[in-house]
């Protein structure tokens, strides 16, 4: 290992990239198309229903369930139950994509047959105003017509279900293109390399590069490390302009600290050597491109990178669970979003280890000469 | 002198093509060692089994008493190579290049000293795919010599250049020789392998049909010199009785083949015996392409032509 040449095969790289004017400018334009086109198709919301997480302690008692069916009538609100531990149902509601979250109270169903006035706790963003004064104006409409049908004694009667001024969700809600930021960017670190490697791979080979190297000192772990080099500078160039994006146009709220950067190197590290194997095992460019997109197709869409996994049903989170891209992309979300350091910690440590053995392996296999 | 390269029943197949044969030929440390034959003879698969780019199916090779295969990491570091098709990377000017050679091997050679050498110091700062085919190939060749090598192998690196070209590579190739490197060189061109080189062998089929100096070449292979007379057929009959050897006769021409040089003594006097009118005469010996021509094929414009399927 001789920094000196990886150096100097980095120039090489670096001014072979900023000679081609065309890629240069897309590489740059692309992670701010990626950023906008995503951020204004899915984060469009305003119209329509405003996901209500409902925590039902109640215990699905008829009364309770007959509220929440009319609730949901409405059209204001979509009714979603979760099962958060009641102490940290607030902050839970953020960490979750909710800003709005209602919590009907164990005994529910009693008081209001016995016309003893029961609390329903809303929980609202301030930052999201539409969203909450929809929500408030669904629930507040439906207690109102509850209680009109409470059975009293005769003339009026006080209002038995209340529902007091809402309170401040208890963590920063993340919104869908808070999401999005470290999904592309974990687009970017997983497609850009996996993509020109292959190509690169059968193509030096294919104009005899390779063989021309191979006459050097240059050793296959020299080159694989300038490549890694180039693309983690890339790396932390196209997050930065996600970042960019993401806060100015959309004004995302994610956290940017030297956490993110162990992911903009282990990650980059990963899928060059990742790349190069895909490229070496295959015997043909054709065969080369189609193990890299059999590769990278299933990560590209499944780790995260443009809906949460957490939303996707049981299944698919199993399978997501086993893509490599996974791990970077929830390690940023940790880091970006919830400030989890243990498992931002785990995640990082399962692709750093991925990237040594692969880049191990990628060193063995691929072969500068002809073999046969 | 020692041996810079020794090959001993080198086989190399693909399937059941034998590219190489058995060969075996010995290149002296310091001397120019010219590898001609057609097109698909084996010499490319050849000199990449020297360059240990190529794994031999068969046999002993020996470059600088290193295995080409096995030893290529501390081989390289002391050959320089010019592929044939050399091609490089694309938006790098040979400047750069010579730059990025330099940096790897650790030598400090001048760029455009080296440019200069050969002949492409005009162009070191244009970009290889503006390169012409030529330009390409000297930039290949300067790049072979980033590090100093002690063993030089170019295969074919005149083809497809103009002739002044072609000179100041040729030029290149004297100097290397002059600073006592040893050089390896596989060409089409006859020309070429008389002007340039110590020792000459000759693939077809991927065997050696010939091999030594030019001079040693054609006394082996080549035709017993001739006389030849510009005169009537009546003369080459009248030849033919009374000498007994093989006379040819040509529209206007009488070739008359020479044992030895006294041979010739008793031919002119013969012809002078015969009474009849001549203008002239001329003697004519073989040359490397005549025997060629002979060995291997037709050429086309002092190139060999293809290997015919054997
Ligand atoms: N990788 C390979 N696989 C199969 N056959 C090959 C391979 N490389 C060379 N050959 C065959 O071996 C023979 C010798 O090829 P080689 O390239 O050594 O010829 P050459 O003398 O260099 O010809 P040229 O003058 O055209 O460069 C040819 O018949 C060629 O088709
Ligand atoms: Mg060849």
């Amino acid at each position: 290992m001789n920094p000196r040449r990886i150096f100097a095969d980095l120039k090489v790289v670096v001014r072979s990239y900023l000679r081609n004017p065309v890629a240069l400018f897309f590489s740059l334009i692309f992670p701010i198309i990626l950023i906008a086109l995503f951020g204004t198709i899915f984060s469009a919301g305003g119209s329509g229903a405003v996901p209500l997480a409902v925590e039902n302690l109640d215990h699905n008692s008829p009364t309770s369930v007959a509220f929440l069916a009319a609730l949901n009538n409405t059209s204001l609100v979509k009714v979603t139950l979760v099962n958060y531990p009641v102490a940290s149902f607030s902050s839970q509601l953020g960490d979750n994509g909710y800003s709005v979250g209602l919590l009907i109270p164990a005994g529910f169903q009693a008081n209001y047959t016995n016309r003893t006035p029961v609390d329903l706790t809303l929980f609202t963003n301030p930052e999201n105003g539409a969203a909450a004064g929809q929500a408030e104006g669904a629930v507040s409409g439906i207690a109102n017509g509850f209680n009109l049908r409470a059975v009293c004694g005769g003339g009026s009667c006080a209002p038995v279900i209340q529902v007091p001024p809402s309170k401040n969700i208890g963590s920063q809600v993340y919104t869908y293109i808070d999401y999005l930021i470290p999904g592309l960017i974990g687009f970017s670190i997983l497609t850009s390399p996996m993509f020109s490697m292959v190509d690169i791979a059968s193509s030096y080979r294919k104009e005899g590069i390779f063989r021309e190297l191979s006459l050097t000192p240059l050793t296959k772990s020299e080159w694989l490390l300038s490549r890694i080099s180039w693309y983690v500078v890339l790396t932390f160039i196209t997050a930065a302009i996600m970042i960019g994006a993401g806060v100015g146009l959309f004004g995302a709220h994610v956290e940017i600290t030297l956490g993110l950067v162990p992911y903009l190197i282990v990650g980059p590290f990963l899928f060059v050597a990742l790349g190069m194997l895909a490229g070496t095992v295959a015997r043909t460019p054709e065969s080369a491109a189609l193990i890299g997109n059999i590769i990278t197709f299933p990560m590209m869409f499944l780790s995260g990178t443009f809906f949460a996994v957490s939303m996707f049903p049981s299944g698919l989170q199993v399978v997501a669970h086993v893509l490599p891209l996974y791990y970077v992309i929830d390690g940023m979300d940790q880091v970006m979003l919830f400030s989890n350091t243990t498992r931002a910690l785990f995640d990082v440590g399962v692709v750093a280890i991925l990237a040594v053995i692969v880049f191990a392996l990628a060193v063995r296999f691929f072969q500068w000469r002809d073999v046969e | 002198m020692s041996a810079a390269i020794e090959v001993r029943g080198l086989v190399k197949t693909y399937g059941p093509l034998a590219a190489v044969d058995h060969i075996e030929f010995t290149v002296e440390s310091g001397s120019v060692y010219a590898f001609l034959g057609p097109n698909g003879a084996g010499k490319t698969t050849t000199t990449e089994i020297l360059e240990g780019l190529r794994r031999r199916t068969e046999g002993e090779v020996r470059v600088l008493g290193l295995d080409p295969w096995k030893q290529g990491y501390a081989l390289h570091q002391r050959i320089g190579v010019i592929p044939q098709d050399f091609r490089f990377f694309e938006k790098i000017t040979p400047k750069e290049g010579i730059e990025y050679y330099a940096s790897l091997f650790g030598t400090h050679p001048d760029p455009q000293e080296l440019l200069q050498r050969v002949d492409l110091g005009d162009k070191s700062n244009s970009r290889f795919d503006t390169l012409s085919g030529g330009q390409k190939q000297k930039l290949g060749l300067a790049l072979a010599l980033t590090n100093n090598p002690e063993v030089c192998f170019l295969d074919e690196p005149t083809t497809g250049l103009d002739p002044q070209a072609r000179r100041s590579i040729w030029e290149v190739i004297r100097t290397l020789r002059r600073e006592g490197r040893t050089v390896f060189l596989t060409t089409h061109y006859l020309e070429e392998a008389e002007l340039l080189a110590d020792q000459v062998g000759i693939i077809h089929h991927g065997k050696i049909i010939a091999s030594g100096t030019p001079g040693e070449i054609i006394r082996a292979h080549g035709r017993a010199e001739r006389l030849v007379f510009e005169a009537p057929a009546a003369l080459g009959s009248y030849l033919r009785s009374n000498l007994g050897t093989a006379v040819e006769i040509h529209d206007g021409r009488v070739e008359v083949p020479l044992e030895s040089n006294r041979d010739a003594l008793r031919v002119l006097s013969a012809v002078e015996s015969s009474g009849i009118a001549w203008q002239g005469f001329t003697t004519k010996r073989d040359t490397l392409e005549d025997v060629f021509v002979r060995m291997v094929g037709p050429m086309d414009e002092g190139a060999l032509k293809s290997e015919t399927p054997a």
